[in-house]
């Protein structure tokens, strides 16, 4: 059944443990519909499924969520994911990382903390959490990594609304010892797409955002790695999304559901495989969801007589499905789409002076 | 670009040896690269007391092999996983 020529091991997973979260961010990336607490794997599932995934080629883990310090069981979950033998990567805001508990994931293993910044100053970053204390709290949490000696990566997601303050943001990377930033700037898909009109960042915040990392390369070279993605609406050509659909990573949601994306679920006519009824493998390498957009015989004839077929495949699925209602369709990013012009038309009437709008943020219902 | 240095993996960066593809990779943040031998052969070297001169002096007399080619090969390798801040240095 396996087809090696298309389909290698993975690389990297994405351990989805929760959807719960403190924070309300308006661009969050979990799907519509949250699984409640209830739903969610035990420990014991989940430490099976990071031995799987080991077992078949895994080599990263990203343990993220949802806020994964919202389970209690993370310490143990972490442990697991090192005992069978994966580098644990944490993803997280640091809001309910006590310094007791960021202790214990010392012990258990972590190798690497992500930790998630909505701005600069509490003001902006606890605005757009939509948590006050947040930005206080995750500083807080930092400073505990860099005593343990984490190696941290700072996440920074950038929009209109903080996308001005990219220097001052690389400046606190800097100043939390962060040895990686990532400036990724919000990609419309699920929530997002509720807030567009409000995150989507001019043109010229864009161009300057691309100059200022341009410098900042030079200037922190061998001290700290960038890792830059810009809004594709603005783009000529789409990202390689996940490298390829089904040819690098999988990512397992907080029940058990295995998605070659984190919002693939956004494309209705695909269906999805738990790990409580198959195995990781047989999920990856036989899954329909997988072998859907797997490769590039799928792909459109515009993208077959393509020089960049191979460069990023068609780009991102999901984005053709939200813009195009077509998610077999080239993404319409890129400049020789049929559909480009829905992009650019969405950013001429939304890009505009803002007036007192004010965002649609992502709760989780109170009755966790 | 200095032989004197002394390089070292820092921590969250470590060897492994991946037995489904039956390769070395060094694993590192957000980073998995897959090692050839020769690449494997330096990093094994690093034990954070010896310089990149020493251990090209080590590795040149194992392969017989000259010492002046054997350090720069070695000083490239590790300014470029320095770059990707994969590497760090005792010294520094």
């Amino acid at each position: 059944m396996r087809d090696a020529a298309l389909a290698p091991p993975p690389i990297a997973m994405l351990a989805e443990l929760t959807h719960r979260c403190p924070l309300a961010c308006p661009y969050c990336s979990n799907p519509e519909e949250l699984i409640a607490r209830e739903k969610e794997l035990d420990t014991e599932t989940w430490i099976n499924v990071f031995r799987q995934a080991a077992e078949m080629g895994v080599l990263q883990v990203h343990i993220s969520g949802g806020e994964p310090a919202s389970r209690r069981d993370l310490v143990e979950l972490v442990k697991g994911a090192r005992d069978a033998g994966l580098y644990v990567n944490l993803i997280t805001s640091g809001v309910g990382l006590t310094d007791a508990r960021l202790e214990e994931l010392d012990k258990a293993g972590v190798d690497h903390i992500q930790l998630s910044v909505q701005g600069i100053t509490a003001k902006t970053a606890d605005w757009i959490g939509g948590y006050e204390g947040a930005f206080a709290r995750k500083m807080a949490v930092a400073d505990k990594i860099a005593e343990i000696g984490f190696p941290l990566t700072l996440n920074a997601v950038m929009h209109r609304h903080n996308l001005d303050d990219l220097p001052a943001t690389i400046e606190l990377a800097k100043r939390l010892g962060a040895r990686r930033i990532e400036i990724a700037c919000v990609q419309f898909q699920g929530w997002a797409l509720k807030n567009r009109s409000m995150l989507q960042p001019t043109r010229e915040q864009v161009d300057d955002a691309k100059r200022v990392v341009a410098r900042a390369r030079e200037e922190y070279r061998g001290t700290m790695v960038f890792d830059f993605v810009p809004p594709d609406y603005y783009a000529d050509f789409p990202k390689a999304c996940m490298g390829g659909w089904g040819s690098t990573g999988l990512n397992v949601t907080p029940d058990g559901r295995v998605l070659p994306c984190h919002a693939a679920e956004t494309i209705p006519s695909l269906t999805f495989q738990s790990v409580k009824d198959a195995s990781l493998a047989d999920i990856w390498y036989n899954g329909v969801a997988f072998s859907a957009f797997r490769g590039t015989d799928w792909l459109p004839d515009l993208c077959q007589s393509c020089d960049r077929r191979d460069v990023d495949f068609g780009g991102c699925r999901c984005q053709a499905m939200a813009v195009t209602g077509d998610a077999t369709a080239a993404d319409p990013v890129c400049r020789k789409s049929p559909h480009r012009h829905l992009v650019d038309e969405v950013l001429e009437a939304e890009v505009v002076p803002m007036g007192n709008k004010a965002f649609d943020y992502r709760k989780f219902p109170a009755n966790r | 670009m200095s032989s004197k240095r002394i390089p070292v993996l820092p921590r969250g960066v470590r060897l492994h040896f991946d037995k489904v593809r039956g390769q070395n990779v060094l694993l590192a943040p957000e980073r998995t690269l897959f090692l050839d031998d020769v690449g494997h052969r330096i990093l094994l070297e690093l034990d954070g007391q010896r310089s990149i001169a020493l251990i090209g002096q080590h590795l040149a007399a194992i392969y017989n092999a000259p010492e002046d080619a054997i350090t720069s090969d070695i000083n490239e390798f590790i300014d470029d996983l320095a770059d990707k801040r994969v590497i760090g240095f005792a010294d520094a």
